[in-house]
């Protein structure tokens, strides 16, 4: 599903600094993958690079069998089938719930008011506030902000969902929530890409975890392994800090 | 209602009461204080003569076209038929039974009245302000595409778009409006209307050079503020249009402009006000808006300070119909 070889990022303001450091990641149709590491590791960056939220320097990255650092793909198609969860939610905020549901499926997918509206609610039914259809999202808890998110992101059909830290704006007891339905979601066979510090979600639903550090991917393993007994000193460093 | 409230102990009623109480005195002081001042100086007001500006009777004559007498009058309820004969010629005038001033075997003279009516007619002040209402509409219609296009564009990565932006908007701020206004009248004005009549086509109008000078003017500050707006909705909004598959216009045309316009309201309504006040500027080309027609009222009636206060307050009316229109989007965008 995804094919991303030795990618290279830099950033150059303030000053120089090379972001990530030939990492890849091979991400098979079906698989949840975690990604760890310590803040600026990279981890992020990495992300927005697969669906060109950030144009990496170098490497190559595929989506789906499509070239995403090709100039001239249609990276508004590979977006469409690539969702993404930020941390901060970012809803639409002058739009309704069920508005932020349908506005890229009319306009992206192409489809009829009615069927967007009825895909909507289906989806807002699925992630628990269908209830809250007609409401702005300033008037949500962040929990069910970020549930709309996710729900706004599966109304486009993607082949891949990638998370950035979507607990971590979150306050402790709306963490729960949201993790329930990415889990449901991990069930349902949906392929994901989650950046996440929540090492019990890791354990559980990961089919692998990838640890970050200054910008390189430093190991990978099923969670079992990875966590019993981590084969990189700056692995098990990192996990005594946080476990 | 102070802006800390709680920081401070609350007022008294007394407090609220004199205060109030100073601020209503002082503003009666000096209208008084104005008014004895042009007593002072022996200046006779007369605003029973104001009205006839805005509204004012006619007397409309209908008029003989020739020499001759009254043959016949021939009155059907409202509306009378008049015959008058001539040497060898007749000629039937229709006119309103009440506006009537002839009778039935007068000799009539070429010139001389049938009838005489009076009619309602527009002031030269209902012109001005039609005039001033009309060029600003239009102006601000054109200052806003030109303020969003620009101010697009000035955030545009293409070097092209920006810097024709960059030149608009630094020149155009760089230099006062009434120069701006000779310069699209006596230069750009010229030159048009020169290759159009070499052309054989029709001059453009003066009141368009008015019209275009003010919303190129006005348009560059609204790209500011347009641009200043767009910048001040989180990336994270664009991000996340993107990520969904939407394309940069769509994007900025869903998602970034409605959030930008609902929050740079306020500033443009400021923007668009001056525009209207500035407007009194066309003058100078010879564009018979408010000030323009106020300046020749006051030279034939000899009455400055009513017709000047009146064309303020007309100005006022102008402006604050404007805010309250703006005010009434705000509450209906939130
Ligand atoms: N837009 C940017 N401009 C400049 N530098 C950036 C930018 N984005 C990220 N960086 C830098 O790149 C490095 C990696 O950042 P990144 O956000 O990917 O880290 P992260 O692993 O996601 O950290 P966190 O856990 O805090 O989110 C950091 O040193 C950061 O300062
Ligand atoms: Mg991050």
């Amino acid at each position: 599903m995804i094919h991303a070889k030795q990618v290279n990022k830099f950033f150059y303001a303030p000053h120089k600094i090379h972001a990530l450091k030939d990492a890849s990641l091979e991400v098979a149709p079906g698989e949840v993958v975690v990604i760890i590491g310590p803040s600026g590791s990279g981890k992020s960056t990495f992300l927005r690079c697969l669906n060109r939220l950030e144009y990496a320097d170098s490497g190559s990255i595929q989506i789906d069998g499509d070239d995403v650092l090709d100039p001239k793909a249609d990276i508004n198609t590979i977006r469409a089938e690539a969702g993404m969860v930020f941390q901060s939610f970012n809803l639409f905020p002058h739009k309704t719930v069920l508005e932020n549901l349908t506005m890229a499926q009319m306009s992206v997918r192409k489809r009829s008011k009615a069927e967007a509206e009825d895909k909507g609610m289906m989806l807002l039914k699925k992630v628990g506030i269908e209830d809250k259809s007609n409401v702005y999202p300033n008037q949500l808890s962040g929990g069910q902000q970020q549930r709309v998110a996710i729900a706004r992101s599966l109304a486009m059909d993607p082949k891949v969902i990638l998370f950035d830290e979507p607990t971590s704006a979150l306050d402790p007891e709306m963490v729960g929530e949201v993790l329930d339905v990415m889990k449901a979601l991990a069930k349902e066979g949906m392929t994901m890409v989650v950046v996440t510090h929540e090492m019990g979600f890791a354990r559980e639903v990961a089919d692998r975890v990838i640890f970050m550090d200054d910008g390189c991917v430093i190991e990978e393993g099923t969670p079992i392994e990875f966590f019993k007994n981590p084969k990189n000193d700056r692995t098990r460093t990192f996990l005594d800090q946080i476990l | 209602m102070s802006l800390y409230p709680g920081l401070d102990a609350p007022r008294s009623k007394a407090y609220t009461t004199i205060w109030t109480g100073i601020f209503f005195v002082t503003l009666i002081l000096g209208m008084t204080g104005l008014y004895v001042a042009t007593k002072s100086v022996d200046y006779v007001w007369r605003w029973y003569q104001v009205p006839d500006y805005f509204f004012y009777q006619e007397d409309v004559e209908t008029l003989s076209e020739i020499d001759g007498f009254i043959d016949h009058i021939d009155t059907q309820g409202e509306t009378t038929l008049v015959t008058v004969k001539g040497e060898g010629e007749t000629e039937i005038y229709t006119l309103p039974t009440e506006s009537l001033l002839a009778a039935e075997g007068d000799y009539i003279y070429y010139g001389d009245p049938i009838g005489s009516q009076k009619k309602w007619q527009t002031g030269l002040l209902i012109y001005g302000l039609w005039i001033t209402l009309k060029v600003s509409f239009l102006a601000i219609i054109l200052a806003l595409f030109i303020g969003i296009v620009t101010g697009l564009m000035r955030i545009s990565d293409n070097p092209a778009f920006k810097w024709a932006a960059i030149t608009y908007i630094e020149l155009i701020r760089g230099s006062p409006l009434l120069v701006q206004l000779m310069i699209w009248y006596f230069v750009i004005g010229t030159l048009v209307n020169r290759l159009l009549m070499d052309l054989g086509v029709a001059k453009v109008p003066t009141l368009w050079f008015g019209i275009l000078s003010l919303a190129i003017f006005t348009g560059a500050y609204t790209a500011e503020i347009v641009r200043a707006g767009v910048q001040s909705v989180h990336v994270g909004q664009m991000e996340a249009a993107r990520s969904l598959g939407m394309s940069y216009f769509e994007a900025m045309r869903k998602v970034i402009m409605p959030q930008a316009i609902n929050r740079i309201l306020p500033a443009l309504a400021g923007q668009f006000i001056s525009l209207i006040k500035d407007s009194s500027l066309l003058g100078v080309i010879s564009i018979r808006e408010l000030t323009k027609i106020t300046r020749e009222v006051v030279t034939s009636s000899l009455q400055p300070f009513e017709l000047w206060i009146v064309c303020a307050a007309l100005y006022l009316v102008l402006t604050f119909g404007f805010s309250l229109l703006v005010q009434r989007l705000e509450t209906r965008a939130v």
